[in-house]
């Protein structure tokens, strides 16, 4: 049985595509057998981001309402035998996603692959909801900002109360994943630190993604940043999240510990 | 100018910080709509509103969110002939 893994935030434009998309390639590139879904019906990005969107025929709402088979809407990665997509409508709304025939997909997804990636769309709406409903596992991106530490907060709340999970009494296994984070701008005392993020939030971390030109650059081309280029600084803070799902331990790089030169000269004046 | 403006500016991190820990304990204290202050905020208007007409536009509530206490200040324009209007209206 495969585990059901959520991207959420609350906010949108955290980073939640992005990293659905580089998580699945990541644990997919290690051998495991990944599906990344798509619940922002109406909005749908990971197809475009994943670089499968031209290639796309039926999607989740197609295969709910029973006029596609899962089997159909499935889209095997180019670069990657055991990546697949399952993207969301463009066309319908979000009604069209029940409660039972997300939860029906969800039980099929988790006996062929090991991971199930649930992209949520932002929000606390019905699309949100339901792709955290299944989940066993919730990262929760958040970008070191108010608004977004904010929101943030309130998903943790929903987590802990409106998932499957929450309602039968169990743990729900929450990580932090902080994205965009700017070396320069903590040092300087103008962006809130790492610390403070996870003080307030109290889960545990499972990665710092640093603000980058490689993500803007992975998602231009149409590929999971540690698809693009895996040597980058991004790409290898999503292989170690990867492997820390996969329950290994590994010290937490804050980007910027190891100043460089810019890094000293910024760096003296937070002090 | 600028550059020597930007550069002494002091940092703004620990402000987002303390504004959030006293907004968060606010908002996990209070579970769904069963917020404590706007609770007393409606009641104690309608409570005022059995006794005397209120003009809207003559009432200011204003809240202020502390990281310890929580103040609510009702402050309410009472017309010499409020109270007559009232029960005029209730017996109409």
């Amino acid at each position: 049985m495969g585990k059901v893994i959520v991207v959420t935030s609350g906010k949108g434009g955290v980073g939640k595509t992005t990293s659905s998309a580089a998580l699945g390639a990541a644990l997919a590139q290690n051998g495991d057998k990944v599906v990344v879904v798509d619940f922002d019906v109406g909005l749908r990005n990971l197809d475009l981001v994943m670089g499968a969107e031209r290639r796309v025929v039926y999607d989740l709402v197609n295969v709910i309402q029973g006029e596609a088979k899962l089997t159909q809407a499935l889209i095997r990665d180019k670069r990657l035998e055991t990546l697949y997509l399952l993207p969301a409508s463009q066309t319908r709304d979000k009604d069209n996603l029940t409660s039972e025939g997300v939860e029906k997909v969800i039980a099929a997804l988790k006996k062929t692959f090991d991971w199930v990636i649930c992209d949520s769309p932002a929000g606390i709406e019905r699309g949100a909801t339901l792709a955290m409903r299944h989940a066993d596992i919730a990262i929760v991106v958040t970008n070191p900002e108010v608004s977004s530490v904010r929101d943030s907060d309130r998903i943790i709340g929903l987590l802990d109360s409106k998932t499957l999970r929450a309602e039968n009494g169990e743990r729900m296994e929450k990580h932090l994943l902080l994205t965009r984070y700017d070396p320069v701008r903590a040092q300087r005392g103008d962006m809130l630190k790492v610390d403070d993020v996870l003080e307030i939030l109290s889960i545990p971390l499972l990665g710092i993604i640093p603000e980058s030109m490689d993500v803007l650059r992975a998602s231009n081309l149409g590929s999971p940043v540690t698809l693009a280029d895996g040597k980058c600084a991004p790409a290898m803070a999503y292989f170690d999240a990867a492997r820390r799902l996969n329950g290994e331990t590994l010290p937490v790089n804050v980007p910027g510990e190891r100043r460089g030169f810019f890094g000293k000269i910024f760096g003296r004046k937070a002090a | 100018m600028n550059l020597l403006r930007f550069f002494s500016r002091p940092p703004s991190a620990p402000a987002a910080r303390e504004r959030l820990q006293v907004l968060l304990a606010h908002e996990r204290a209070t579970v769904g709509d069963s917020d404590l202050v706007t609770k007393l905020r409606d009641e104690i208007l309608a409570v005022i509103a059995r006794h005397v007409q209120i003009d809207n536009d003559k009432v200011s509530v204003k809240m202020e969110r502390g990281a310890k206490v929580s103040t609510l200040a009702v402050d309410i324009e009472i017309p010499l002939d409020a109270a007559r209007k009232a029960t005029r209206k209730k017996a109409a």
